[in-house]
């Protein structure tokens, strides 16, 4: 028992890491059919700018970690609106041009962010309660991964209001849909993609830093191994559906933690769900584009 | 060939090409569309009547000199030429399937006052729907409110594609009428097969034939001439003969009466 709840919480951690890389993911691909392989790179300079706050202004003080998730969000935020404004804006429409283009940033940012914080890892600081325990039901699950789980939800929540309750979630939610519909009704289109880079540039800058400390260090690569489970996730959730992938977010890391607990072989369990997934219901789970 | 727009034209269309997945479908259009009532564009399946609407507003790669309200508008972007006061009902409704009916209506509204009662008392089927996802509604309520979207803005031009495509006779009679209702304050460019509700409707025609007008004029000329009906259209125009698409109009007439 107590097994099975420390491998679902811990699943449900590792999850909320996911979908905060996958949200970005899913909504910007939903929206503007671009499959943004820069992701990546939002979340790790989200990542390194967290840790460049917190270790100036003491990275042990709880304060200092929550401003550090607010300087994540805000560098991954403005990364990912230049990306848009500076690369993407004058690709859409142009898939084999914008694969291109994202993927070379990924590889282009990776070397700077070699060249600037060195290929090694840097081991980080934190709250001390972080590094506890808590107790359920037997279980001694890491504090950490309760704050994953709770950052998690509240991007979720935050999201969901946004795009039920306001103009711009209206007009992101109907140009998924039909984008040139939008258009036609005298509505530029493009100030809603940009909008939507921004979120997912946040979440990704929230998830960057909360990776960083659930591996304990950063370095220029934790962006690019979280973005191909974050892909695989957004792609059996089904690409443009949120609620998809919050909820594939969490089933792939539980069942990929259940897996590795048992027979260590997470990684494969995930890459045949997801064959398993596009064979029999290849638009993903809630997805309506194929 | 540039011949000067009329004063009393609200759209003139001059040497329209458009292509359509690197097919030229429109090829050197030029009409214009009278400031005042329904203007009907013609022509028989695939002759680029949506293809010229979407032309006009940019959604589909086009050139040619375009002039609405006295303004070149062809070097706009679609929002943009909307903005200028065009109201749009796209061939198939296109309504937004998982929003629901307010949203719809609301995602529409391109000012502070938008004209929400004239569209609840034109459709009030729509009022109740209201908080329906408007995938759920029927053909004809898809059609309401794609209507609905477009008047809600006071606009100075409307472009209605196929409006009764598909629909029951009753409900081709209640958006002909609304049409109707529009066309005393707004002028219509309207593509429609039903050659009785062009009757109802239309004071002038513009007929399309392989992406080329081939007719242009008064609309009863048209209407009353089955020898013109035959050779633009390919249907017979006659109440004697009625072809499929007329038959439907003229039952929807008899059950109004
Ligand atoms: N998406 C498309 N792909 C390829 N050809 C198209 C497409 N849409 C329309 N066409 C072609 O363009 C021509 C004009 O179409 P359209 O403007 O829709 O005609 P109409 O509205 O008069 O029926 C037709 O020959 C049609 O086959
Ligand atoms: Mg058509």
């Amino acid at each position: 028992m107590s097994t099975i709840v420390l491998l679902l919480i811990t699943g449900l951690g590792l999850g909320a890491l996911y979908f905060l890389v996958a949200s970005g993911l899913s909504l910007i691909y939903g929206l503007m059919d671009v499959l943004n392989f820069a992701h990546g790179s939002f979340l790790t300079l989200g990542a390194f700018a967290g840790w460049e706050f917190a270790r100036r202004f003491g990275a042990d003080s709880w304060g200092t970690f929550l401003l550090s998730l607010l300087v994540g969000a805000a560098v991954g935020a403005i990364f990912a609106v230049l990306t848009e404004l500076l690369l993407i804006r004058k690709l859409y429409e142009r898939l084999i041009e914008q694969v291109l283009v994202t993927v070379g940033l990924a590889l282009a940012t990776v070397a700077l962010f070699e060249g600037i914080w060195g290929q090694d890892p840097i081991y980080l600081t934190a709250p001390a309660w972080m590094g506890g325990q808590t107790n359920v039901l037997g279980a001694s699950i890491p504090n950490d991964r309760f704050l994953y789980i709770a950052a998690a939800v509240i991007v979720l929540i935050a999201i969901v209001l946004f795009l039920k309750f306001t103009r711009f979630g209206l007009i992101i939610r109907a140009g998924v849909e039909n984008r040139s519909m939008v258009t036609a009704l005298g509505i530029d289109v493009r100030s809603a993609f940009t909008l939507v880079f921004a979120i997912g540039g946040a979440a990704a800058g929230i998830g960057g830093v909360l990776a960083s400390h659930y591996n304990g260090y950063v370095s220029p690569y934790i962006g690019g191994s979280l973005l191909i489970f974050a892909f695989i996730v957004t792609v059996i959730g089904g690409l443009g559906s949120l609620s998809g992938a919050a909820i594939a977010s969490a089933v792939v890391a539980v069942l990929q933690q259940f897996a590795n607990y048992h027979w260590g072989i997470g990684d494969l369990v995930v890459v045949l769900l997801l064959a398993a997934v596009l064979l029999l219901r290849p638009s993903g789970l809630l997805g309506s584009k194929a | 060939m540039n011949a000067p727009a009329p004063s009393d034209s609200i759209l003139t269309v001059r040497n329209l090409s458009a292509k359509v997945a690197g097919q030229q479908v429109v090829e050197d259009v030029s009409f214009d569309v009278p400031a005042t009532g329904v203007t009907a564009l013609l022509g028989r399946n695939g002759v680029g009547k949506t293809s010229t609407i979407k032309g006009i507003l940019g959604l589909i790669e086009r050139k040619g000199e375009l002039t609405f309200a006295g303004e070149r508008i062809e070097r706009l972007r679609t929002h943009k030429i909307v903005q200028r006061g065009i109201g749009y009902v796209p061939e198939d409704r296109e309504v937004f399937s998982k929003l629901s009916v307010a949203e719809n209506l609301r995602l529409a509204e391109r000012t502070s006052k938008p004209r929400r009662e004239l569209v609840d008392n034109l459709f009030p089927d729509l009022v109740e729907r209201a908080a329906q996802k408007a995938g759920t509604l029927s053909g004809g309520q898809q059609q309401m409110l794609s209507l609905g979207r477009a008047l809600i803005n006071e606009n100075r031009l409307l472009l209605v594609d196929e409006p009764t495509k598909g629909l029951a006779p009753i409900i081709v009679s209640q958006v002909a009428d609304a049409l109707a209702e529009a066309a005393k304050t707004v002028p219509i460019l309207l593509v429609e097969q039903n050659l009785q509700v062009v009757r109802q409707l239309a004071e002038d025609v513009i007929v399309l034939d392989g992406g080329r007008v081939v007719y242009t004029g008064k609309a009863k000329t048209l209407l009353d001439d089955e020898t013109l009906i035959h050779r633009f259209l390919g249907v017979s125009g006659g109440d004697s003969h009625p072809a499929p698409s007329v038959a439907s109009a003229t039952s929807a007439q008899e059950e109004r009466a």
